[in-house]
């Protein structure tokens, strides 16, 4: 029965190092849970305050949130996501949704639409994307202040046609080289405009705590 | 440490036995990271912890593992110390680790580990398995600096740029336009870029060994061209 006994003392050093391993990275977890988190929500946060500024609101939209529900139409979003409030005393200012553009050259687009209860474009951001380096990856606000041009636009200004890139008769630039990418972005911005629109009693009601 | 000098190995992990240009190990986040200066450093610097880590911890329990069970063993060792940095990555330099997204797991994956782990770390005392893991990690690490270095001044005319990533606020600064394009030379940045720049570090690599093979088989072969004088005195050995 030897063979027995080696099998068993090779299942118990490697049973012994599943549970090292295992404490080494649970204690690793505990010790950097809260910071993980701290800087998760930082970077949310940070994301957030860029669209409404700090000094327009008072509340602390990070926490203010509302589910999105899946909208594949108009948001582009296949599952409920995570919207956003602003408020400024008690009154609802404006909302933040996600966006998905499903259009774009290489992936899905998810971006942050904020919209003012005017109906206005108060920031766009693009989350995260896979457009190409140096071409489409202009829509991000790091690599181009492209997305700062659609601010204070709305449905109205300019009309339907409008929301388009130039060469195709619209109002927003294209980049060099790329058209289908900040395309895809306008579009996706006057869709969530549009969702804003049918939806706007839900989102900026009056009192919406008690909906 | 008698076969293998602290020499020999600095000389094996940067040059002769490198990791990336030699050996040909880890491709796959080599290639596909490099894109900028900033990401190469953060991802090389993943590397070498999880390098010096894994071949510490698998020469400190040399004794105890049998042969059979070895490699399960040295997994688990190289996935947790992945897995940790990964953690402290999220932790204190969050914006890297959104960048580097899976290619921080994936190193668990990287052959120059494992094979470390087993080729050297398994065979040699703590300190010796400390210094290779380094040494292998630094290797490794300077090809991806340089390649991203490279590919980032092709791409975008500028170096250093995202510092802050990494050095926090006041790396802003680094950045350094070296020259100004209307057009960037996009392949440099796009995955073929990072085939070609690769290839043309190897062969850079291979011109320098031939080169200096041949001045020293030339020097081997001419060392009395000067003198016709006949010794006589003293022994010839």
């Amino acid at each position: 029965m030897k063979w027995l006994a080696s099998i068993g003392l090779s299942g118990t050093v490697l049973a012994l190092f599943a549970a090292v391993t295992s404490v080494a990275i649970g204690w690793t977890y505990l010790g950097t849970k809260v910071q993980i988190d701290f800087e998760v929500r930082r970077a949310e946060a940070r994301q957030l305050l860029e669209i409404f500024p700090a000094d327009t609101h008072d509340n602390e939209v990070v926490d203010d949130t509302f589910v999105v529900e899946a909208d594949t139409a108009l948001l582009g979003i296949r599952e409920a996501r995570q919207g956003y409030r602003v408020r400024q005393g008690g009154v609802i200012i404006g909302v933040i949704l996600p966006a998905t553009a499903r259009d774009g050259y290489s992936g899905d687009i998810r971006a942050l639409v904020g919209i003012r209860s005017d109906g206005t474009v108060a920031g766009v951001r693009v989350v995260s994307h896979r457009e190409t380096p140096g071409l489409g990856d202009k829509v991000d606000l790091r690599k181009s202040d492209w997305v700062l041009g659609f601010n204070h636009h709305s449905l109205i200004n300019p009309v339907l046609a409008g929301w388009n890139v130039q060469k195709e008769g619209g109002i927003f630039d294209q980049f060099t080289g790329a058209t289908v990418t900040p395309r895809a972005v306008i579009l996706a911005t006057r869709r969530a405009l549009e969702y804003a629109t049918l939806n706007s009693a839900q989102l900026f009601g009056i009192n919406p705590d008690s909906a | 440490m008698s076969s293998t000098s602290y020499r020999q190995l600095t000389l094996n992990g940067l040059w002769k036995n490198n990791p990336a240009l030699v050996q040909l190990l880890g491709l796959c986040p080599l290639l596909a990271v490099t894109a900028s200066t900033v990401n190469a450093l953060g991802l090389a610097a993943a590397t070498l912890f999880v390098l010096v880590v894994s071949n510490t911890s698998v020469s400190l329990i040399r004794a105890v593992v049998s042969d059979t069970i070895r490699l399960p063993v040295f997994v688990m060792i190289i996935a947790a110390a992945v897995t940790v940095t990964e953690l402290l990555m999220q932790a204190y330099s969050y914006e890297l680790y959104q960048i580097l997204g899976i290619f921080l797991p994936l190193i668990t994956t990287n052959c120059i580990i494992l094979g470390r782990a087993d080729a050297f770390a398994r065979k040699n005392a703590v300190p010796a398995a400390l210094y290779d893991g380094f040494i292998m990690g630094v290797g490794f690490g300077a090809v991806l600096v340089l390649l991203g270095a490279i590919r980032e001044l092709l791409g975008t005319g500028a170096l250093f740029a995202d510092m802050q990533l990494l050095f926090g606020a006041g790396a802003e600064a680094w950045r350094w336009q070296v020259f100004r394009v209307d057009y960037p030379f996009l392949v440099a940045i796009l995955p073929p870029g990072a085939f070609l720049v690769t290839g043309c570090l190897i062969a850079l690599k291979n011109q320098i060994d031939n080169s200096l093979e041949r001045r020293a088989r030339a020097r081997a072969a001419t060392p009395v061209a000067g003198s016709k004088r006949v010794r006589v005195t003293g022994t010839v050995s």
